[in-house]
């Protein structure tokens, strides 16, 4: 259960991430945003600090199962 | 709860300050051509330096091992060893990515890359000689004999062969300065993300290698 809580919250998140970066598209007509000045070099720090989380969550969840086994 | 979680947390600190901050520091232009590829240093560069940490922790497992013959110190030792050489494949990628842009192709024939190169074929030769041994006392000694070996073959080819001939990287003019790096490129602003990095690709190596040799332990159970 708690499995499919987190692939859940995680899907929710990219969705809000999805949702907001749309609305950005038509609030924000210049480039004024972060997100879109410096030749959009922000959006590249973005995907490595998901890339980064993301492997951490998943040695994590690793980690923790093993720690399980070993508790048995 | 996961096992001894404090350094985990703090590799995972350091990485997510250098995927965000190695972005947003100020970096010297150094030539025309580099512009912010110099911030592949945070990544790259760290990949080596975590590889040869790996890889030395590896090789002192491995001459444990020959003096205890304990079955964990070989666990150890291959656990190590095969964290190390993914680092160093992944040097070698990003390498020639990174390549690619600045000297126009992803080979060059670079002597740090053909050396890079030749070290890694004889470390994944570490592995095939493990599985082509079904005893495992005899594989356990000889894949250590081996490893040993394969650490002191990447003296010539990463730090001595590299440095007697001209190199693409930077420093690798006829023997001077050193053909990975070179230090003086790096101002302390680069180094306030460069050394995190490092640490914090270590450490990530470590924590994978801990549950390789965790897993192999409750196998053996």
């Amino acid at each position: 259960m708690k499995k499919y809580l987190k692939s859940f919250l995680l899907v929710l998140f990219a969705l809000g991430c999805f949702v907001t970066t749309q609305a950005q598209d038509v609030a924000a007509n210049a480039n004024i945003d972060v997100m879109r000045s410096n030749g959009k070099i922000y959006v590249v720090m973005a995907v490595v600090a998901t890339i980064v989380t993301g492997l951490f969550l998943y040695v994590y969840s690793i980690d923790k199962k093993i720690s399980k086994l070993e508790n048995k | 709860m996961i096992r001894k979680a404090w350094w985990k947390w703090v590799a995972f600190l350091l990485l997510f300050y250098t995927s965000i901050y190695g972005f947003i520091v100020k970096v010297p232009k150094l030539d025309d051509r580099l512009e912010h590829s110099i911030r592949n240093m945070f990544f790259h560069v760290p990949m080596w330096f975590a590889m040869m940490i790996l890889l030395f922790v590896s090789v002192w497992y491995a001459a444990k091992y020959l003096r205890t013959t304990s079955p964990i110190d070989d666990f150890y030792s291959k656990a190590f060893a095969a964290t190390g050489t993914l680092y160093g494949f992944l040097g070698l990628s990003t390498g020639a990515i990174w390549a690619n842009y600045q000297w126009g192709s992803p080979w060059s024939g670079d002597p740090k890359q053909n050396g890079a190169a030749i070290a890694m074929l004889i470390y994944l030769a570490y592995f095939v000689l493990r599985g082509s041994m079904t005893d495992e006392d005899k594989r356990s000694r000889i894949a250590s004999v081996y490893n040993i070996f394969a650490f002191f073959m990447l003296f010539p080819t990463l730090w001595i062969l590299p440095r007697l001939t001209e190199s693409l990287h930077p420093g690798g003019q006829g023997s001077e300065g050193n053909p990975g790096i070179n230090g003086k490129d790096m101002d302390a602003n680069m180094r306030s993300v460069f050394y995190p990095a490092v640490i914090g690709w270590t450490l990530l190596g470590v924590w994978v290698s801990t549950l390789k040799i965790r897993y192999e332990l409750l196998k053996a159970k």
